[in-house]
């Protein structure tokens, strides 16, 4: 067990490649209740959330999510979040589990609206169901049609009869399902779910494995790939930035940089040579310091040691000669496009 | 499950003497916190290793770990099926996992080690 962020999680339950493969190939389960909740009500909840985000909320419909980034100002990263619709004056906003206490402040201090900001992260406890056989799983367990949801809806049904939101997103790359539910009854939906797996070979699915999994799928890390001094154009996150939505924070800080361009841009990378780039390694052209690797480790679905980091635009395309410093030795590296992996459907 | 014939670090390394050779390696303990291993950095043969420096280091998915050597000497021979399959780390860390023999310079050494008794509590209290 390690502490994330004040929560004891398992970074492995028997073994991280074990684990990874399960939810590429079958199913895992991951507990992630650790992530923050904030609930945004009232007659004016749209405004308040389309103005503390990047994406345009006004185009959900209720029972959908999408993808956001809640910027300062200067159009640095607070947090990257999800935003669902429940109702028309009730957003539901999943949050990194550390950013949970800062996004509620920073929210709240910018509701000049009529909406209230409240701070429900001990309100939901959140397992992730992910994989190829996530929905054979899960359906065994609740009355909805489970294929009837599309990718980026929910509804709000029941699990074992205890009332959950249930989210077709997930932090793997693969099919799955996000569901919130009140904690006093997680720990016995987690054993039904793992009874509902087994003829799935279902495993339980720790830290380390959400994180290699989220890495073949270049999805974003807050802490390496994004934080206060990175912004959406420079994550590669410029998708989810709707600029003619009207006024949000961090909007005129991105016109800004848009008119200038950007400096730096996150890019995939794989070693060529022996050695495995990791978080925080230097990155080096030609013998120069050009960036640092936000996240870098073994893919056990690739077999190849990748990562992704920050480099010059100017020296940022697919198939440059890069060089990473690990461990005071310059080891070969090359740019390679992202996702690493991308699931057939 | 940690022989007695070893002696131990708080670095979780171990080493076995027999006569003048040192065969080193890397504790149960160590292996399991570390997880699956991919990669490992030896030394190669003829190395001159100072006890308690660093020799080399283990990769395993989640992280990197430095390998220290227990005792002082000179490298005589490297696991070279580590490099191949270093999964055998996790499975036999103190068989067929080993990582490298020493010709020991200093036989000394390895005596002021830790017994596997004392290693176990203090594994205990770390983990605690």
């Amino acid at each position: 067990m390690i502490d994330f962020g004040g929560w004891d999680m398992p970074v492995q339950y028997a073994s991280l490649i074990e684990e990874h493969h399960a939810v590429r190939q079958r199913v895992g389960l991951f507990d992630v209740s650790h992530m923050g909740e904030i609930e945004i009500r009232g007659e004016e909840a749209l405004r308040l959330v389309n103005y503390v985000t990047t994406n345009d909320a006004s185009q959900l419909k209720i029972g959908q999510a999408q993808y956001s980034g809640l910027l300062y100002e200067h159009g640095g990263f607070v947090d990257d979040i999800l935003v669902h619709k429940v109702a028309d004056d009730y957003y539901f906003l999943c949050v990194n589990a550390s950013n949970q206490d800062k996004n509620f402040e920073h929210i709240r201090g910018l509701n000049q609206f009529d909406a209230i900001v409240e701070n429900a992260g001990a309100g939901y406890a959140q397992l992730a169901v992910q994989g190829p056989r996530a929905l054979d799983t899960l359906q065994k367990l609740t009355p909805v049609r489970l294929a009837s949801i599309r990718y980026y809806h929910f509804v709000d049904d029941a699990i074992c009869t205890v009332p959950a939101r249930i989210a077709r997103t997930g932090y793997t790359g693969e099919d799955g399902f996000e569901i919130y539910l009140p904690p006093a009854d997680a720990a016995r939906i987690w054993d039904e779910i793992l009874a509902a797996g087994a003829e799935f070979e279902i495993r339980p699915c720790g830290l380390g494995a959400r994180n290699t999994l989220r890495l073949e799928a270049a999805m974003a890390l807050y802490d390496h790939e994004i934080h206060a001094s990175i912004t959406p154009w420079e994550a590669g996150l410029g998708w989810v930035v709707k600029m003619d939505k009207g006024e949000f924070v961090g909007r005129q800080a991105l016109a800004l940089q848009r008119d200038r361009g950007i400096m730096r841009k996150l890019v995939g990378f794989e070693m060529a040579g022996r050695g495995i780039g990791r978080d925080g390694y230097e990155v080096c052209i030609t013998g120069m310091g050009a960036g640092w690797v936000t996240s870098g480790g073994p893919s056990p679905t690739l077999k190849r040691n990748i990562g992704l980091c920050y480099l010059p635009c100017a020296n940022a395309e697919t198939g440059r000669s890069i060089q990473i410093m690990v461990r005071g030795q310059f080891v070969d590296a090359v740019t390679v496009p992202t996702p690493f992996y991308k699931r057939t459907k | 499950m940690d022989p007695e014939d070893l002696r131990y670090t708080k670095e979780h390394e171990w080493v076995r003497v027999e006569g003048d050779t040192g065969t080193i390696g890397i504790t149960f303990h160590a292996q399991k916190e570390l997880g699956d291993i991919v990669y490992v950095d030896l030394p190669k043969p003829g190395t001159l290793l100072q006890q308690h420096k660093t020799i080399g280091s283990v990769e395993s998915v989640k992280a990197v770990s430095d390998i220290y050597t227990p005792v002082s000497g000179e490298v005589v021979e490297v696991n070279g099926s580590l490099a191949e399959s270093p999964e055998i780390l996790n499975t036999d860390p103190y068989g067929s996992g080993w990582l490298v023999k020493i010709r020991l310079s200093e036989p000394g050494e390895a005596g002021k080690l830790l017994t596997a008794a004392e290693y176990h509590a203090f594994v205990g209290t770390e983990s605690s």
